[in-house]
């Protein structure tokens, strides 16, 4: 497929298949007929409606002002498509070229693109996660569930983890009036991916809107009644919590299991590319068939060491998706590197949060414009001396000058007084949470001494 | 620094440029920052203004500039566009509760109906006229009912205040070195009586909750707690002016550029929903604000390799910027088709202009009709006659033929 000729030919009359039929896979399919693909375009999803834009489940969808199926994504064009929905991927054979689905069929391919996502991560004893009242909150009929019960008028809400989700499901039933404790194992909300200041901001948020904010705990067991339904959240310090509904807000787990035994660098951290979105192998080499993109990709970014980083964000998985479906159908020469840096954003307790680079990527945080205590501010990140972040509460429309900072690595802290600098503006430690809850062990062996017999195995240890 | 480089603002603000500043424009755009000889700084080129209105390092407040200015001396109660955060962010805050999301999500909405009656009833008034003249008989009197409409300010006084409002944006354009002191103390004496008429509006309101924005900002307590009468009329000061002089210049600068481009008007004749992205190329082609005069550097900083000082005026030529090359693609083309049209028309950042969504509609609305109901329009002088201003730049007259 290296010839210009081959080339011609694919994008006139190749095969490629989709894997993963949300916001990522559909832009990408969009993006290549755009491109002038005109062959044949499979998309393979495991849910069964058409693609649906996922940030309003945990706003609008719970208030209530937005129906569930209210969110399916704009078409910005036709993109010709077969829809195999409904039947999830369940192997990828790169001798065959071919994607199995679960009911047995094989679709051949010469290019796939694989967009499969992450699913939330379920309550870790089954027959708990099955009671009336315990709730995930990542698809459609998550959300439908959820905003029913919330309608219903619960007595309390359990809102277990306290990242960006599990905040806006606590922001929201505050919003509806509804009572609300929220159990964090780290020492505040989004603490994990803000770290220390921005995480006691966080805290002090929760606290004045009446959230039961409990920090430094784990919920050890949920217990239902009779009847089956969620009535109480027993927690490792020996207290108990007596609520309706139980909202489990642990991240997420990376749909890779399919890939087992495809030969693909793919574990629980994603599935391992190149700034082009080319799936690595096993054992690093680079595959040209074989196409990543959104949440499930992890990508080697230059700004960060060209460290491997998997982002759970909207607009990396649009610009991503653009970027694959460009280098599927493109000769190497006109290739391009995904190399946008990463944007976030989240509404909670009224305040709009968001973000540009990658935060866990410092070791320092200083508070650069605006005031903590009436939660409107911007803190930069720094690692080693130059801006790798910055986050805004209420404060978005800088972002782009530290966007800037980032690009030119910037010196950190970042220079000159500004018109709304704190007076006491002095970096301090950045402290997200030890190693021991960000790593999560090693995902592959090395084995063989000679240069020809070295090979990578790895390490199953995929999570339910 | 070149005296050609001073020299090519000095040209831009003669009014015999006022007609077609764009080649100006990309002299400019040779040097992107141009030091003049007052020790002022005149960015010209894309990236660098849309850098400088996201950096926190300029300042909107005149009183950092290193020389003040004298037509903004003694103002107590400045409008939040000349106010840096906190301040300017909370009566900003304060003031878009009462007119946009997320307090009130259908206020631009809400008044479709109501900008399409006064739409059709001035069109009305024109349809047998042969001769007519868009500015005076269309593209002023309909931002003006609608702002007055929206303020709660009584449209009869509308004579009143539009020579106040005419005195008070040449004074904006204040040049010591060329213009009479007159002009200045016009301005000022206009500047004044405004307030005093606004502030006399505003005493009827307090305790007589009503639909305007001046009674609703006199009478709601937010968040952020209540404006004073100060804040009040300084706000109400600012939506007046902007109201006049920016809407009615980017309909009359659109009719103008239609009938420069007489197959665009005739595609928005047969598909009227090509006005939404039309209207965004005339913002980014032929806005109606050319010019921010007065921001001031707050810290030392440096774009594009030049330094500009503490408290050195910074001139934002954003008509410029939104026809660079190096950011728009053939920019001295009207395309109403182009993509990522991230044009400077509404500028960027915290002050990222408040009435845009309004301003947008109400052209929208204003072309799509004009263009609709007018048979066969003609302009009758090419180039119109234009106003005084370099900032707020649109013809004072366009007048149109039509029937012929």
């Amino acid at each position: 497929m290296t010839s210009a000729d081959n080339l011609r030919a694919f994008k006139r009359e190749g095969r490629i298949v989709i894997v993963g039929a949300s916001l990522a896979g559909l832009r990408a399919a969009e993006t290549l007929r755009d491109e002038g693909f005109t062959g044949s375009l499979t998309m393979i999803g495991d849910e069964t409606c058409e693609p649906y834009d996922r940030p309003p489940l945990s706003k609008q969808v719970l208030t209530g002002w937005v129906p569930a199926d209210g969110t399916a994504l704009p078409r910005r064009r036709e993109i010709d498509a077969e829809w195999l929905l409904g039947v999830p991927a369940a192997g990828l054979d790169l001798a065959a070229n071919h994607v199995r689905l679960a009911d047995g069929r094989e679709i051949p391919f010469d290019r796939v693109l694989i967009s499969t996502g992450v699913r939330a991560r379920p309550w870790f004893v089954e027959s708990e996660a099955a009671l009336d009242g315990v709730f995930v909150l990542r698809t459609r009929e998550h959300a439908e569930g959820l905003q029913r019960a919330l309608a219903a008028g619960p007595s309390r809400v359990l809102v277990i983890g306290a990242g960006f989700t599990g905040s806006e499901i606590a922001s929201i039933c505050r919003e509806r009036g509804i009572e609300v404790t929220v159990a964090e194992l780290a020492p505040a909300p989004l603490v994990g991916a803000l770290g220390a200041m921005i995480g006691e901001v966080a805290s002090d948020m929760q606290r004045s809107h009446g959230v039961d904010l409990r920090c430094g705990v784990k919920v050890t067991r949920l217990e239902g009644d009779a009847q089956g339904h969620f009535r109480r959240a027993h927690f490792d310090d020996g207290t108990t919590v007596d609520a309706d509904v139980a909202v489990v807000a642990l991240g997420g787990i990376r749909n890779t299991e399919w890939l087992r035994g495809s030969g693909l660098a793919a574990g629980v951290w994603g599935i391992a590319c190149d700034t082009g979105c080319r799936a690595l192998t096993l054992d690093g080499l680079i595959t040209d068939d074989v196409f990543v993109a959104g949440d499930v990709a992890r990508c080697p970014n230059p700004v960060y060491e060209y460290r491997l980083i998997s982002l759970e964000h909207w607009a990396n998985a649009v610009e991503q998706a653009e970027v694959a479906a460009h280098n599927m159908v493109s000769p190497q020469a006109d290739r391009w590197p995904h190399l946008t840096l990463p944007v976030f954003w989240s509404i909670q307790f009224g305040v709009n949060i968001k973000s540009v680079g990658v935060p866990t990527f410092a070791d320092e945080v200083v508070l650069a414009q605006g005031s903590v205590a009436d939660h409107r501010f911007v803190a930069a990140y720094g690692y080693r001396g130059r801006v790798t972040a910055a986050v805004s509460f209420d404060n978005a429309k800088w972002l782009d000058h530290y966007r800037g900072l980032i690009e030119t690595a910037a010196p950190f802290p970042p220079p000159g007084p500004t018109p709304d600098q704190p007076l006491d503006m002095k970096p301090v430690p950045v402290d997200f949470p030890g190693p021991q809850l960000l790593a999560q062990g090693a995902t592959v062996v090395v084995t063989g001494h000679d240069p020809g017999e070295r090979r990578v195995t790895a390490a199953q240890q995929h999570h339910r | 620094m070149t005296t050609t480089e001073t020299d090519t603002l000095r040209r831009i603000l003669d009014y015999s440029s006022r007609a077609d500043p764009y080649p100006l424009y990309a002299e400019l755009r040779e040097t992107p920052v141009a030091r003049q000889r007052d020790g002022s700084y005149v960015v010209s080129t894309y990236r660098e203004i849309a850098g400088l209105l996201h950096d926190p390092h300029i300042s909107s407040d005149v009183r950092n500039l290193a020389r003040p200015m004298p037509s903004h001396a003694g103002e107590s109660t400045p409008a939040f566009i000349n106010l840096d955060p906190p301040e300017h962010d909370r009566l900003r805050r304060m003031a878009m509760r009462h007119f946009g999301p997320p307090h009130t999500p259908g206020l631009v909405t809400g008044m479709e109906d109501d900008l399409t009656a006064v739409v059709t009833t001035l069109i009305d008034g024109l349809e047998d006229k042969e001769r007519i003249d868009v500015v005076d008989d269309f593209a002023y009197p309909f931002p003006v009912a609608v702002i007055c409409h929206l303020l709660g300010v009584p449209r009869e006084d509308e004579p009143r205040f539009h020579l106040w409002v005419d005195a008070l944006i040449n004074s904006i354009d204040y040049n010591p070195e060329t213009d009479p002191k007159e002009k200045l103390e016009n301005g000022l004496r206009a500047r004044k009586d405004l307030r005093e008429y606004l502030g006399g509006l505003l005493q009827r309101r307090h305790g007589k909750p009503g639909e305007d924005l001046l009674s609703r900002m006199a009478n709601d307590d937010g968040p952020d707690g209540r404006m004073t009468d100060e804040q009040i009329v300084a706000t109400a000061n600012l939506l007046l002016i902007a109201g006049h002089e920016t809407t009615v210049n980017l309909i009359t600068n659109g009719m103008l550029t239609l009938l420069r481009h007489p197959d665009v008007l005739r595609r928005l004749r047969e598909d009227p929903d090509l006005v939404v992205p039309l209207v965004e190329e005339l913002l980014r082609y032929e806005p109606p604000v050319h010019i921010i005069p007065w921001r001031a550097a707050y810290s030392d900083i440096t774009v594009a390799g030049t330094l500009i000082p503490k408290g050195a005026q910074v001139m934002l030529m954003l008509a410029s910027g939104s026809r660079d090359p190096v950011r728009f693609h053939e920019p001295q083309r009207f395309d109403p088709d182009r993509r990522d049209n991230q044009h400077l028309g509404f500028g960027s950042g915290i002050h990222l202009c408040f009435g845009g969504p309004l301003a947008r509609r109400e052209t929208q609305i204003a072309l799509t009709e004009l263009v609709r109901r007018l048979d066969r329009p003609q302009l009758v002088t090419d180039p119109p006659p234009y106003r005084r201003s370099p900032i707020l730049r649109g013809p004072i007259h366009l007048e149109v033929t039509q029937g012929g």
